[in-house]
């Protein structure tokens, strides 16, 4: 098993960790981190798949996309902000 | 209305174990793929290269993000502010429209962190300026940058405990800068060369740098913006 393999591997298993907890967990912020998690699965075996021939796309890609799951993030937690004002305001409790 | 959305009863035991069955299945064939697949192509590492005096940078990455691929790029800030334009209400709605800065509800700050805050501030923001730069030949550029002046602005203001108030116009300006370099550089390069976001070979490296500096103050003030967008929610419950 060479290193790159090694960190494929270990990619899929946060994907696959994330996966589960995205599924399993009760709660929006829970479930917001576990497609965190998955995200970094994601790059690191795109990363990890382009290492042996350095390959530069996967590379710009997984930069293109840590800022757009930031920004994704960013959008659910405001949004999950706004459900739990909301629900203050009309008084029942979650 | 939202209880269903947002519970926080577990699942019952039963279906955590099917739904962690089902996640490991389907990860395990993920792994034996990759380990069966056998080595992966080549994929656009030689044409990559072959391209790269041409682009205007010597950083591979670079090249890719800011030429060769440089819609990707393009539309990444355009995604920043599209959520950008969804948070503003958030961080705003309680803010007097004329002021530059909001106040954060936060208890005192300690001697000892604005003192540090001081000290590393300008550090940060001189290591901005050298990721920026260095961008062009080796790792770094427009996004590491953002991220660290980001980072700067986000320590300032929880020692000052104020935001800036992304209302005023100058703020708003910094949101929007990158997109709308990036897209002016993109609408004049046409004219010169006949396609959209086509550099000339001799000016590349220019508009590039051009297009990143543009980008850093765009990045930084998005995530500042989400930062506080989301620090002056009121806490959940």
């Amino acid at each position: 098993m060479t290193q790159d393999m090694l960190y494929s591997i270990c990619g899929l298993l946060l994907f696959g960790i994330g996966l589960y907890r995205l599924i399993a967990a009760p709660r929006i912020l829970l479930k917001v981190l576990a497609v965190n998690i998955q995200g970094v699965g994601v790059f690191m075996l795109l990363v990890a798949t382009a290492y042996p021939h350095s390959d530069p796309v996967p590379h710009a890609m997984v930069l293109t996309g840590i800022v757009v799951a930031v920004a994704a993030t960013a959008l659910a937690l405001s949004l999950y902000c706004r459900i739990h004002e909301l629900q203050a305001g009309s008084g029942t409790e979650p | 209305m939202f209880n269903e959305l947002d519970s926080t009863k577990p699942l019952p035991v039963g279906v955590r174990w099917v739904c962690a069955a089902g996640a490991a299945a389907l990860t395990l064939t993920l792994v034996a793929m990759v380990f069966f697949a056998g080595a992966p192509a080549s994929g656009l590492s030689g044409e990559v290269a072959t391209r790269l005096p041409q682009s205007g940078v010597e950083n591979p990455v670079t090249a890719v993000l800011l030429n060769f691929r440089s819609y990707d790029t393009l539309l990444e800030i355009a995604v920043l502010l599209v959520v950008v334009v969804a948070l503003v209400p958030a961080g705003t709605t309680s803010a007097n429209s004329a002021d530059w800065f909001t106040s954060l509800r936060l208890g005192a700050v300690d001697p000892m962190s604005v003192g540090f805050a001081g000290l590393l501030a300008p550090i940060i923001v001189v290591v901005a300026g050298y990721l920026l730069w260095v961008g062009a030949s080796r790792p770094g550029g427009a996004f590491q940058a953002g991220a660290l002046l980001a980072a700067t602005g986000i320590l300032l203001s929880l020692i000052a405990r104020q935001m800036p108030n992304f209302c005023r116009l100058p703020a708003r300006l910094l949101l929007v800068a990158g997109l709308l370099v990036f897209i002016l550089v993109g609408l004049i390069v046409s004219l010169a060369t006949g396609a959209f976001l086509h550099f000339p070979q001799d000016f590349a490296g220019v508009l590039i740098l051009l297009i990143e500096a543009a980008a850093t103050l765009s990045i930084a003030a998005a995530l500042l913006l989400f930062y506080s967008g989301l620090a002056q929610t009121e806490p959940a419950r």
